[in-house]
């Protein structure tokens, strides 16, 4: 136990100034951002992420917004494991034709305000992937889209960017 | 290169690895399958190919068996009318999915082969639609996803749980159906095909020298592994000698790969039995090295830094010390972790005797890559041949014979310290020269393999260019087509909340299997 605690000790806590959408980084803006994800959604922001046919390059730079550098969670931002419990959908991939069905129903399940926002390359556009007799060529093609965060991928700070984007524009 | 007991006419192609090509009759084609796994040989990759030309229907079946001499790539081009061959199944489990995918993308199927529900299509396009057929049309009319039929486990108390494909982390897409009693799992069965998006359709219409990014996102885990083994197919197609300084410059960023990868896996498999600080920590380290990475290579994945010819970015002898010295400092901080999770009680009891496939279980699936090394099997491209830089090398290997999830963190973390030598070793040693050559097209088309040890295990890339300077057939192997199978028996006994510890103890590929 003495040696978790002494390592926890050694390297303090990590967390780096939030991006925003408008630029600002200082502590007063990471309060508004707080504020802001209450005033409109009502509690912290809970997301649920799919991933329609990426080539998991996306999910490993979501799953690094969970590190330490970030703290999403310290924003009022959380991931979940049910739709039913998320403001925000996060999907990443062109939205394989195996992976439609299973997507729209997330969606069904979701309560509003069902953000939605689509993640990569591929998630914008189709990527390199495109549209074909197995891809849909985008999330906007299944979905109504809010905002598209492209890159391939994305790296974590302009994923979270776009997160804030897409709550902001509920306002 | 010699397949014992059979005389077959091998022809070496160009490249690093020893890699040898053999056309094959049906009888052949099955005595060959015998052999190799009677010399303890392994079935590395199952492809078929569609080579018409001029109104005929020229279809192949394609096998590549890793041997000690190198790899042997068999070709049985099937008969004018005939879409069947023999099946390797009997000899090899794991090839069963190998040959029912190839059953849905090329309409080839094998004789006697007992399981034919189709493995990718799952009815989003018609049962009839070939999409690796030359004359398939370009797009589908889409369907609707069609019931599949599990196979039902009866008996007393016996209940299903569906899983998936939507999993409740941040993962990819796949199904699994268990079949339990009370908390224990009696039987697991797997669905893959949810993130098939048509990568090998999609590579016969790039042109071979931009080809490489979509290698390079088969698998955003193992962009670099891909696009090496894809650049080294084309490499060897078109008899184009990489620069030295190239090699080593390759092998630094797939060592690269393996570290981040391990890194992130030791964090979620802290976390998944419930220790938290581990995924804090280890998170922590793994982001450090992808903003390095970052800096030196201007991508974190380091995606398309591996360029036909050579490598798309250089590495400085300054950057090359700052690698080292990171090295030394990532050494150290994972040295106390992985003594506090050593030392870990809670976690201990999570990890040991859990999720176990013994060495003679192993063998019989064709377990390889780490999770093999894991259970006694141990197959590293790096060390079982002489290739560069690797041979300069002496990387040692790892390998434990417990087979539990205990025994996957222990090669991970062994693997890890020798990957952080190993980028020292490379930066320390790297020659100078050029970083890329150009590759010129073969005028009358030809084909290669790239064959590379990535962090999951071996990854294939089998590639045929025609004569008009197309791809004509690229097919990409990862590891987990011989692994998933395998976790379906590693589960069995234990209880469903152990499942997800197991599985990310593989953390095996879905968009590299379903392509």
């Amino acid at each position: 136990m003495w040696k978790i605690v002494r390592q926890i000790a050694r390297h303090g806590i990590r967390t780096e100034d939030a991006p925003f959408a408008t630029g600002d980084d200082s502590p007063a803006a990471v309060q508004r951002i707080r504020e802001e994800i209450l005033s409109i959604i009502g509690q912290a922001l809970a997301i649920r992420v799919v991933d329609s046919g990426s080539c998991n390059g996306c999910e490993l730079e979501i799953n690094a917004l969970n590190n330490p550098y970030y703290n999403i969670e310290g924003l009022g931002i959380k991931f979940v494991a049910s739709p039913r419990h998320a403001d925000m959908l996060l999907v990443t991939g062109p939205v394989s034709r195996n992976m439609e069905q299973a997507l729209r129903r997330t969606y069904d399940a979701m309560p509003e305000p069902r953000l939605v926002v689509a993640v990569g390359d591929c998630g914008s556009n189709g990527g390199i992937f495109g549209e074909s007799y197995a891809t849909c060529g985008g999330v906007s093609r299944v979905l109504p889209v809010d905002v598209v965060v492209p890159g391939c991928p994305p790296p974590p700070i302009e994923i979270l960017r776009g997160i804030l984007k897409a709550v902001n524009r509920r306002r | 290169m010699r397949i014992p007991g059979l005389d077959l006419p091998f022809a070496a192609l160009p490249a690093p690895v020893p890699v040898w090509r053999a056309t094959v009759d049906a009888a052949q084609w099955q005595a060959a399958a015998v052999a190799v796994a009677q010399a303890g040989g392994r079935l590395v990759a199952l492809w078929g190919s569609d080579r018409s030309a001029g109104g005929d229907t020229l279809l192949a079946v394609c096998a590549a068996y890793a041997l000690k001499e190198g790899m042997a790539w068999l070709d049985l081009p099937l008969a004018q009318g005939r879409a069947s061959y023999p099946d390797l199944s009997t000899v090899f489990p794991f090839a069963a999915r190998m040959e029912r995918a190839a059953a849905d993308l090329l309409g080839i199927t094998a004789d006697g082969l007992a399981d034919t529900r189709p493995w990718l299509n799952h009815g989003a396009w018609p049962g009839d639609f070939l999409p690796l057929r030359q004359q398939a049309a370009p797009d589908a009319r889409p369907g609707t996803p069609q019931d599949y039929p599990f196979v039902r486990v009866e008996g007393d108390g016996v209940h299903e749980i569906a899983v998936g494909p939507v999993h409740a982390g941040i993962i990819e897409p796949g199904h699994f159906r268990f079949s339990v009693v009370g908390e224990k799992v009696l039987r697991l069965e797997e669905r893959l095909g949810y993130t098939h998006k048509g990568t090998e359709r999609r590579f016969t219409t790039m042109p071979p020298l931009e080809a490489h990014k979509l290698a390079g996102r088969v698998a955003g885990d193992s962009t670099v592994a891909f696009a090496w083994a894809f650049c080294m197919a084309l490499e060897s197609a078109c008899g184009c000698t990489v620069p030295d300084r190239a090699h080593w410059l390759r092998a630094l960023m797939l060592e690269r790969e393996r570290v981040a990868n391990h890194l992130n896996d030791l964090g979620f498999l802290g976390n998944d039995a419930a220790l938290g600080f581990g995924l804090a920590q280890f998170s922590r380290l793994r982001e450090d090295w992808l903003r390095l990475s970052r800096e030196a290579y201007g991508h974190r994945l380091m995606m398309d830094g591996i360029v036909p010819g050579g490598v798309a970015v250089d590495v400085d002898a300054a950057m090359g010390e700052r690698f080292a010295r990171h090295c030394d400092a990532v050494e150290a901080e994972v040295r106390v972790l992985a003594g506090i999770y050593e030392s870990h009680a809670g976690l201990q009891d999570r990890f040991a005797t859990t999720g176990k496939v013994a060495p003679d279980l192993a063998a019989q699936l064709g377990l390889t890559g780490l999770a093999g090394r894991a259970s006694g099997q141990g197959a590293d491209l790096r060390c079982d041949q002489r290739w560069l830089p690797y041979d300069r090398l002496a990387v040692n290997r790892a390998l434990s014979t417990q087979g539990d999830v205990a025994a996957r963190v222990a090669v991970r973390l062994h693997e890890t310290f020798e990957s952080l030598r190993l980028v020292r070793e490379i930066c320390a040693q790297m020659p100078g020269g050029d970083i890329g050559a150009v590759p010129q097209l073969p005028a009358r088309g030809g084909v290669g393999a790239g064959w590379v040890e990535g962090w999951r295990g071996e990854v294939f890339v089998a590639l045929e260019l025609r004569a008009d300077g197309s791809i004509g057939r690229c097919h990409c192997h990862d590891p987990s087509w011989q692994n998933w199978p395998a976790i379906e028996h590693a589960v069995m006994g234990n209880i469903v909340p152990d499942f997800p510890l197991i599985n990310k103890s593989f953390n095996l590929n879905y968009s590299g299997h379903d392509l």
